[in-house]
């Protein structure tokens, strides 16, 4: 009943481990997709091994979720050797992510990483979190999501998708010129800009001060940008941000995703919310009469 | 944000910072403390009598080194407790083995045990030289428990290492229920496991990993090959899980998330 295909790579259900939150060894990743995902996306990779920010990188409560980890990851290298040994214990779709100081450096590395038996490759242009050392993310450009996007497709046969970010006004038009450049799919969104203050200690909680909002308060903005770039561009959409519950993975479908993507969920309802996802669309599914995701793809558009 | 209540010298480079809260802990789970601007860390427990508890801490890092900077009535951010604890039984015999800090949440499960069940305890503790054990007068003044000592110098007790005396506690404690119960460097964990495998005994292993938020989410302590997260599943493992963990005594991730060899 869930079983979705994106870019004719199957999947068992289009729950997706979002970038960032936990993924960042093979071992993890296959616990994932015990736990029920469909696929699962690396944390993201960078050519050189990086720490990250000082804690606190992370805090939630009940409304959102926020982040400024620094894009800690172990290095290419290191990050090739997570993802192969992940194909050999597990079968299911992996999806692999990278980010870049320059257009030359993402499609470098995207040649490095092509070597890993990736299905579907992300460029992660929309980190929000890191713009004193790389300035302004390349997902508020047309023309460095442009560049970025041909030049990364010049160099790699594995099917590309966009992070965008909902920082940015016209994510549509953003999509569009992406797609344009030769993008396989659009992964919308990464998190919002945000910042939490604690009132005893008198400044920001996370070290980097400002992070990546995530959680509840992310799910209507992820929605509309999902639904504003489903009319936009014909390339599938991996929709992120905020799912909590079966409910809401179904409301992505509708505004047009073919992939959910889920991340900070992991918080409020454990390592196991992908199972829990899977019953709660099943369930829904069979309420409504809808016997397969195909049928309610996009369908809250068109309407008067 | 919690005030320093007191700082008590455990020895000459090991303090107990003190905090009136009532932190609600078991033994074995830990706290993450924050100095703003500084970085924010996980901390095992070594007191906690439901009015107060105490961190007992070494300077090692930026953050602990900081810490020791602060005086009482400074403020620092706690939150937890967090992970899983050794368990307290009764009609059992624990020998707890403890290297380092590990003397911290091993203590406290020693004086809950003393104090709530009839269970007997050898607490076992090492270090290099005799005035660097920690808790050997705080463990000795409790009912039902022997304090055993190790130094590599031979300044107190055994000379060597303490799981050098291990086998031979576990023959003494005729037929009773065992359980190991061990926290501190990892090669001296990996050697208690391999004793209570060896002499098919209860174990239970506190397993340290890089951790950024202590919470489940971030993936930086998960192990190999089943992918448990020690902030969640762990950091407290029983001796089938602790079997299972391909990379215990052998590798451990870095906050990269590159693998370090032992």
């Amino acid at each position: 009943m869930l079983k979705t295909s994106c870019l004719n790579i199957p999947f068992a259900n289009p729950l997706v481990l979002a970038s960032g939150i936990l993924g960042v060894t093979a071992a993890s990743m296959h616990k994932i997709i015990r736990d029920g995902a469909g696929g699962v996306t690396v944390k993201s990779i960078s050519k050189a091994p990086r720490t990250g920010h000082p804690n606190p990188t992370m805090m939630g409560n009940d409304t959102y979720f926020l982040n400024a980890v620094g894009l800690s990851n172990p290095g290419i290298e290191n990050g090739i050797a997570e993802l192969i040994q992940f194909k050999k214990i597990c079968p299911a779709p992996l999806i692999g992510s990278i980010f870049a100081g320059t257009a030359d450096e993402f499609a470098e590395l995207a040649e490095l990483i092509a070597v890993a038996p990736i299905d579907i490759l992300e460029l992660d242009l929309s980190c929000p979190n890191v713009g004193r050392e790389f300035g302004e993310p390349f997902a508020y450009s047309a023309s460095a999501i442009g560049r970025i996007t041909r030049e990364t497709k010049a160099k790699v046969k594995v099917p590309i998708s966009i992070k965008l970010s909902p920082n940015a006004w016209n994510i549509a038009e953003l999509a569009k010129m992406a797609e344009a450049a030769g993008a396989d799919a659009i992964t919308a969104v990464n998190t919002v800009s945000g910042m939490a203050i604690d009132v005893r200690a008198r400044r920001p909680i996370l070290h980097n001060k400002q992070g990546g909002v995530s959680g509840p308060a992310l799910f209507p903005i992820a929605l509309k940008c999902v639904y504003d770039i489903y009319e936009a561009v014909k390339i599938p959409i991996i929709g992120t941000g905020g799912v909590m519950t079966g409910e809401d993975a179904l409301k992505m479908i509708m505004a047009g995703a073919t992939l959910v993507g889920v991340g900070s969920a992991v918080y409020y309802r454990g390592a196991d919310v992908f199972g829990k996802i899977v019953a709660e669309m099943t369930e829904i599914m069979k309420q409504e009469n809808i016997g397969s995701l195909d049928e309610i793809r996009g369908v809250a558009h068109g309407i008067m | 944000m919690l005030s320093i209540k007191k700082i008590t010298d455990e020895n000459p480079f090991v303090k107990t910072f003190w905090f009136n809260y009532n932190l609600n802990s078991q033994p074995g789970q830990f706290v993450m403390l924050w100095i703003p601007g500084i970085d924010q860390k996980p901390f095992s427990i070594a007191y906690d009598d439901s009015a107060e508890f105490g961190l007992t801490i070494f300077a090692v890092g930026s953050l602990s080194k900081k810490l020791f900077e602060l005086r009482v009535g400074d403020r620092v951010g706690i939150s937890g407790p967090y992970g899983t604890a050794f368990s307290i039984q009764n009609d059992t015999h624990y020998i707890t083995v403890a290297g380092g800090y590990g003397a911290g949440p091993l203590g406290l499960l020693t004086e809950r045990l003393a104090a709530t069940t009839n269970s007997t305890v050898d607490f076992c503790v090492g270090a290099r030289s005799a005035d660097l054990l920690l808790f050997k007068d705080r463990m000795a003044k409790l009912p039902h428990t022997t304090v055993q000592v190790a130094t590599n110098d031979g300044s107190a007790g055994h000379t060597g290492f303490i799981t050098d005396i291990l086998s031979g506690l576990i023959q003494k404690s005729h037929g009773k229920k065992i359980i190991l119960a061990t926290c501190g460097p990892e090669l001296m964990e990996k050697k208690v496991l391999d004793c209570a495998n060896k002499n098919n005994v209860d174990c239970e292993v506190s397993i340290e990993r890089f951790m950024k938020c202590g919470f489940g989410v971030c993936g930086q302590c998960c192990v190999d090959p089943l992918g448990l997260r020690m902030c969640m599943e762990g950091p407290v493992v029983n001796r089938a899980t602790a079997n299972s963990i391909s990379e215990f005594g052998n590798y451990h991730r870095d906050k990269s998330g590159a693998k370090i060899y032992y």
